[in-house]
């Protein structure tokens, strides 16, 4: 039952907003496409609903082409940012609604109604209308109504977006596997790193309408392929820093440069490096870390993690550390970087590998 | 700039209120000193508007005063206490400049026009907004347009206090970080007291100096980011701080020290003095639970990788709990065992953190 989309694209007077885009959904699974606003979440979206029209490409279901066949008459349910629930019925009209539609039976209705609400902790709500609910509670219902659809494509669209963060939290963690169990296609979208890593399944980076990168998530998260895709997947902001690569070792602006034989096989020359906030340590940890320094900019402290935010020659760099570190402005600090926590992008962006 | 004051602030939007829960704000004391930097947090509903809004003027308490470098401002409206608001969505004038926007407030206030060039133009650097002045406000992102609403208030010599109500909410995850660390730094240089509203823990807690949790109109605990984190006064603060937030599991005491499902629990010292109490748990964070080979046995349930870390879900006699474990230690697949770091593990009585030398 995969879901195929095939150089699926989408203009409108000449502006891309949807370079041609191939992907194979596996039912069961939940895909994130995570990538920053305005870089066609819901535009890609609504394409794979069928809510409009490609201008290239198709979309495969089940081996059957669906790129013609109009939106209610494919099994598709989506929920939107904001909670679109139907004002005039009860919370259990509204999640009864697509039963009706289907003319399912008064009591067997009754029966998925009520599961699904038990499932989202609703259940003593039902009789309440929406503006009688709290915003996650509204969520919930509008979630509950594309469950109980027993949709085979479930699009969420940043559906946690507009919640509290505890909220976002416990609504996180439920709902892969809430979705899991119906064996429908789930596609999310998101503007959180974090969140794409929380909810696992597989992943898509997308950045100005195009898939830079598609795989399980844990993968995309450790092994990005380019420098778009790390950017894209790194909060706190990816740190970059231009080396130059010679024979014997990598060094960056101010001569300090790791003495490795690694990347052997990569051609000399200026590459860009790129590390994660957290990489980038307050302490030494192994014994070929590269040290570098640099001067406080701003401190934030979270209770538990510092964010340090610094300039190291010409580059600013964050560091995210475990622990309370309160530096001052314009302190100078030193770091730590290992080799083995860099990606190495040449001048189109593209990771190179040390093999 | 001042130094603000609340005093036994109660406020209920029933007129005829009675019962303790038709009351939005129960009872707040709290002062912002000059030129701190403070958080409001806490869920929908936990009264954190309510009190933004008694603050700065449009909302009349029901008891209690304001006072503004010990001046009751209780009585007075909103334009006669000089205050600077910056609202989720930014409000800009779309037909101006951005330049035009800057100096809309000085203009208003009759001030020379060199006066006010020079405060437009120092804002405008301070804000990165300088390449931006002769464009109109219509055409800037949704950052850009915040930094307008920001600026307005930063041209001002004559505010009292700068609030922030969800100001971060409509922008972009990467932007955000800049907006962030730029607010900080502005704090540091204009030296404005500063109060931002949120629900969002990391914004709270990276803006503020002192950051109050508020929960079901109350503040339940007004501390440092590090006081929130290792010493919550309830167990609200504790869930709500924290991503995850703390484990709270049920214990009974034994010879001053907590039982939980017949483990012994090491504390920093003995309960000695307890008052009478209905419930009492343990507290303890994710980050202070360790991987411990002489620990008490846990079936692992769940592992999520977060990347930098992982977070392991654990079960023990029914009970389940959240394990920090950073990336570079191994997770064992059997046997495993956990212990509590007794500096950072709590007793929590109804509710309330119990405090050796606070209790009877």
């Amino acid at each position: 039952m995969e879901l195929e989309f095939k150089n699926l694209s989408k203009k409108e007077y000449d502006v891309t907003l949807i370079a041609p885009i191939s992907l194979k959904l596996k039912p069961g699974i939940f895909n994130t496409i995570l990538g920053p606003t305005l870089s066609g979440k819901t535009t890609l979206l609504r394409l794979m609903a069928g809510l409009d029209k490609p201008t290239s490409g198709e979309i495969w279901h089940k081996n059957i082409n669906v790129t013609n066949i109009p939106v209610q008459k494919r099994n598709v349910a989506m929920v939107y940012q904001q909670f679109i629930n139907y004002p005039s019925m009860t919370v259990f009209e509204n999640i009864a609604s697509p039963l009706r539609v289907k003319r399912i039976p008064e009591n067997e209705i009754k029966l998925r109604v009520q599961k699904v609400a038990e499932l989202l902790k609703i259940s003593p709500l039902l009789k309440r209308r929406p503006s009688e609910l709290s915003g996650g509670q509204q969520q919930r219902t509008a979630i509950a109504r594309a469950l109980t659809k027993e949709a085979e494509l479930v699009l969420l669209d940043e559906p946690l977006a507009n919640l509290d963060y505890k909220l976002r939290e416990e609504l996180r963690e439920e709902l892969p596997r809430l979705f899991e169990e119906t064996g429908a296609t789930v596609v999310y979208t998101t503007t959180e790193p974090a969140e794409a890593l929380l909810l696992g399944g597989y992943s898509a980076t997308l950045h100005e309408g195009r898939i830079t990168q598609f795989g399980p998530t844990q993968s995309v998260y450790k092994d990005p392929k380019s420098l778009i895709a790390a950017k894209t997947f790194s909060d706190p902001p990816l740190n970059t820093v231009k080396v130059e690569k010679k024979s014997e070792g990598i060094y960056l602006d101010g001569g300090v440069h790791w003495k490795t034989t690694k990347y052997l096989k990569v051609p000399n020359g200026d590459y860009i490096l790129g590390f994660r906030a957290h990489h980038l340590k307050l302490s030494l940890t192994k014994a070929d870390d590269l040290k570098l320094s640099g001067k406080v900019l701003v401190t934030e402290l979270s209770g538990s993690e510092s964010f340090v935010h610094l300039q190291s020659n010409e580059n600013n760099w964050v560091v995210h550390a475990h622990g309370i570190y309160n530096f001052q402005q314009d302190e100078k600090i030193e770091m730590y970087l290992s080799l083995s926590n860099c990606y190495i992008f040449d001048a189109e962006g593209i990771r190179v590998y040390d093999e | 700039m001042a130094e603000v004051r609340l005093q036994h602030i109660r406020h209920s939007y029933n007129a005829n209120a009675g019962e303790k829960t038709e009351y939005a704000l129960q009872k707040i004391d709290m002062v912002w000193e000059d030129g701190g930097a403070y958080a409001l947090l806490g869920p929908s509903g936990c009264g954190k508007s309510t009190l933004l809004n008694i603050v700065s003027g449009l909302l009349h308490p029901t008891e209690g005063n304001v006072l503004f470098n010990n001046e009751d401002v209780t009585s007075t409206t909103t334009d006669q206490r000089n205050i600077a608001q910056i609202f989720q969505f930014p409000v800009v004038y779309d037909t101006m400049s951005v330049h035009d926007n800057l100096a809309f407030p000085l203009r208003n206030r009759k001030m020379g026009h060199a006066e006010i060039e020079h405060r437009v133009n120092t804002v405008a650097e301070m804000l990165d907004l300088t390449e931006l002045l002769d464009q109109r406000a219509s055409g800037l992102s949704a950052d850009g347009k915040q930094k307008i609403s920001l600026g307005r208030g930063l041209v001002r010599s004559d505010v009292n206090i700068m609030m922030f109500d969800e100001p971060l909410t409509v922008i972009d995850p990467h932007l955000k970080w800049q907006l962030r660390t730029k607010l900080k730094q502005l704090h540091r240089q204009v030296g404005f007291t500063m109060v931002y509203v949120t629900h969002d823990q990391i914004e709270a807690l990276t803006f503020a100096e002192k950051v109050a949790v508020m929960f079901e109109g109350e503040v339940v605990q007004f501390g440092t980011p590090e006081e929130l984190f290792l010493k919550p006064n309830h167990t609200f603060v504790g869930h709500f701080i924290g991503s995850p937030g703390m484990n709270f599991l049920p214990c009974e005491l034994d010879s001053g020290f907590p039982v939980f499902a017949g483990n012994q629990i090491k504390l920093a010292a003995p309960i000695t003095k307890l008052n009478s109490y209905k419930k009492i748990e343990l507290g303890v964070r994710p980050e202070f639970v360790k991987l411990d080979t002489k620990g008490f046995p846990v079936n692992i349930t769940r592992i999520d990788d977060v990347g930098r870390y992982r977070i392991v879900k654990a079960e023990c006699s029914g009970h389940n709990f959240n394990v920090y474990v950073p990336e570079d230690i191994e997770i064992p697949s059997e046997n495993l065992r956990l212990s509590f770091d007794p500096l950072y593990t709590h007793v929590y009585c109804d509710g309330w953190l119990h405090d050796e030398r606070k209790s009877a």
